[in-house]
């Protein structure tokens, strides 16, 4: 199976303080993977390199079936290119309503000159209506997006995602602030998205990890420490000693 | 839902339909064309007002919308200014020269009313050669050109160095400011090429109009400020609707996060710094000829600080709520400064407008900064919105600011 994406030996200093330490890591085009790890590890700052938001000091990244590199190509770019992020916190634009944000986010041509004359169809306006159905906020479509819950805030950067049609979503802390049951709903829904496209979720909650039911790498300082099934990394005494232990 | 633009967008028809009768009622009553109830003076004062009121709205695109707190727009105005006016004033001056070298028993060639013309308009610099900024001048053809290529050019360098290095929030309000800032002290200079310290004069008067009372020359500057502000204001609502609209906004409230959705962020901001750049040269070329003076003092600092006044005094964020400050704003400003007002005597001091207006004026931008961060626009969404509660945010028709508009316009 080839990479869809490849980090191989990437560093980052901040200040003297290395924060990423040649670190290696790989996901094929249609796979779901948790990272997990103490906080400080650098799970953050890993989609940070990948998304373009920090170069590395070292190492390469590439991306796609004729591999490129990711580290020329600006945040856009990169976004164009494919791959979308949830953030820890939720950041939809709370001043826009449901359907203007996902309609922002909606795949097509970004160009300014093109986004001027770009008027919406029938099916730009089924697609949001869907992509919102799919989320649970088919019927808040009108409102402003700074008045939705915490959870619901989360369900739309999520659909947001969805409509750019990335082919690698990196998703940091997706259940921070939900409920059970939209803990539920959100494993299932990335389980069901990673069967189109690669999945790289960053997650703190081990119940969460075992329903996704996917290989785990465990960060540490800064490079990884273990990677297999959730069963094989909690065994390793590695990983017992410096994040489960606690 | 494929409902017209004039239909999603009330507020434009609303606009159009005000400014259409304010145009009607001063040309009605101006002292060029009907009743002489308003004198020259004054419609001059309205079409200067009108102008402002579009470079306004180019500072609430550029500010209210996108975010992106400009205080260097006065530049552009002014250097529209002073491309319009390097053709009025060279053509005026053609006019004079030729007509005084008519006495003479031979002919003038081109090249003696050329200099003629140079030691006219240089003369007061000490030069007699025409700069070569001034190549184009003698062509309304090569020179029109430029009151929108020179500033927007200039824009488009500025902004490209700026938002490529991602300079962003406060920083890049003090390097607007240093940028209008230089750009005035050059022109200060006599080898600017532009006349030094004493800038363009007489640009009142128009080549091949000489027989034409201001009166009737000033009423046509009126309502052509006015058919630029109309056609202003429904372009850039048109603009702020769709998704580039939306994009803008994206930018204001979280631009890594649009980033993040693919947007390249630095090219939006490129081109409504240049376009912007283009609106307010525009409205400087308009408002000069009504001025009939622009010197490098236009390009003070301050006069850009006072544009981002007018828009948060009026709301930002909304197209009606620039408009409104910038009418309101200047208007009183001008009462207040023309020695109209009358002094309040305190027994101990006497309040002399002239010098308090600017202490008047900072105090309001500091209370409507605290108190009423929406301006005057959104004061009048409050008031209407106790009539229907449960809107969300949408705008409102800006029937109760636009009347606010036209009072402080009458
Ligand atoms: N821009 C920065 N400048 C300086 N230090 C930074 C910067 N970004 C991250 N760090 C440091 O790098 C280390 C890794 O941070 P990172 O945010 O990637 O951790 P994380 O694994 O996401 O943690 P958490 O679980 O708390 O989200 C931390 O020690 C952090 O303080
Ligand atoms: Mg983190």
């Amino acid at each position: 199976m080839s990479a869809l994406l490849e980090v191989s030996g990437v560093s980052v200093t901040f200040d003297g303080f290395r924060a990423i330490n040649n670190l290696s890591f790989a996901i094929g085009p249609q796979e779901l993977r948790a990272v997990i790890g103490p906080n400080g590890a650098g799970k953050t700052t890993f989609m940070d390199i990948v998304t373009g938001k920090t170069r590395p000091d070292e190492g390469s990244v590439t991306f796609g079936e004729t591999p490129r590199s990711l580290l020329k190509m600006s945040e856009a770019q990169i976004a164009r290119a494919g791959i979308g992020r949830k953030f820890q916190r939720p950041t939809v634009f709370e001043d826009q309503t449901v359907s203007e944000n996902l309609m922002l986010a909606l795949k097509a041509n970004r160009a300014p000159w093109r986004v001027l004359f770009w008027r919406e169809t029938a099916a730009d306006r089924t697609r949001v209506a869907d992509l919102a159905g799919q989320v649970g906020l088919g019927s808040q479509l009108a409102r402003k997006a700074g008045e939705l819950s915490h959870g619901q805030k989360q369900w739309l950067e999520i659909a947001m995602l969805l409509a750019q049609e990335p082919r690698l979503l990196l998703v940091d802390e997706p259940a921070a602030g939900m409920s059970f049951i939209e803990r539920e709903q959100t494993t299932a829904l990335l389980v069901e998205l990673a069967k189109t496209r690669a999945v790289v979720v960053v997650e703190h909650d081990m119940e969460f990890i075992r329903r996704l039911n996917c290989k785990v790498t465990v960060l540490h300082e800064g490079s990884v420490l273990a990677e297999g099934s959730l069963d094989h990394v909690t065994k390793n005494p590695a990983v017992i000693e410096v994040y489960l232990g606690r | 839902m494929t409902r017209s633009f004039l239909a999603r967008n009330p507020s434009v028809l609303w606009f159009l339909l005000i400014l259409s009768a304010f145009t009607l009622v001063v040309t009605l009553l101006a002292e060029g064309f009907g009743l002489g109830l308003i004198p020259t003076a004054f419609v001059k004062v309205l079409g200067k007002t009108l102008c402002l009121c579009l470079v306004a709205l180019a500072m609430d695109l550029i500010w209210g919308y996108t975010g992106i707190l400009s205080l260097g727009h006065m530049a552009f105005f002014a250097l529209g200014g002073y491309m319009l006016g390097m053709w009025l004033m060279y053509a005026r001056t053609e006019e004079i020269v030729v007509q005084s070298l008519a006495g003479s028993p031979i002919p003038a060639t081109p090249d003696e009313v050329a200099q003629g013309v140079a030691t006219q308009i240089f003369g007061v610099v000490g030069a007699s050669e025409l700069p070569v900024v001034w190549s184009f001048a003698h062509s309304a053809w090569l020179q029109l050109p430029l009151v929108l290529i020179v500033p927007g050019l200039f824009a488009l360098i500025f902004g490209w160095l700026a938002f490529r290095a991602r300079v962003n929030g406060v920083y890049l309000s003090i390097l607007t400011q240093a940028m209008t800032l230089a750009l005035a002290l050059y022109l200060f200079q006599n080898d600017s090429g532009l006349r030094g310290n004493n800038g363009l004069s007489g640009l009142q008067n128009l080549p091949g109009l000489g027989e034409v009372p201001q009166s009737t020359l000033s009423i046509s500057f009126f309502l052509a400020s006015a058919a630029l502000l109309a056609a202003g204001y429904v372009t850039l609502a048109w603009i702020t609707a769709g998704k580039f609209g939306s994009a803008l906004r994206a930018i204001r409230d979280d631009e890594q996060r649009l980033r993040f959705l693919g947007y390249p962020v630095e090219g939006y901001k490129l081109f409504v710094f240049t376009l912007t750049a283009m609106i307010a040269a525009i409205a400087g070329a308009l408002y000069y000829p009504q001025a009939g003076i622009i010197n490098p003092a236009e390009l003070a600092p301050i006069a850009s600080i006072y544009l981002a006044v007018w828009v948060a005094i009026g709301g930002r964020g909304r197209l009606y709520g620039a408009v409104i400050g910038a009418a309101f704003v200047s208007l009183l400003s001008s009462w207040f400064t023309g020695g109209t007002a009358p002094s309040i005597p305190l027994g101990f001091y006497t309040i002399h407008w002239v010098d308090w207006w600017t202490v008047l004026l900072g105090l309001s931008f500091v209370l409507v900064t605290l108190f009423a961060p929406k301006g005057i626009g959104g004061l009048f969404d409050r008031f209407a919105h106790i009539g229907t509660p449960e809107r969300h945010g949408a705008d409102l028709g800006p029937d109760a600011g636009s009347l606010q508009e036209r009072e402080a316009q009458e």
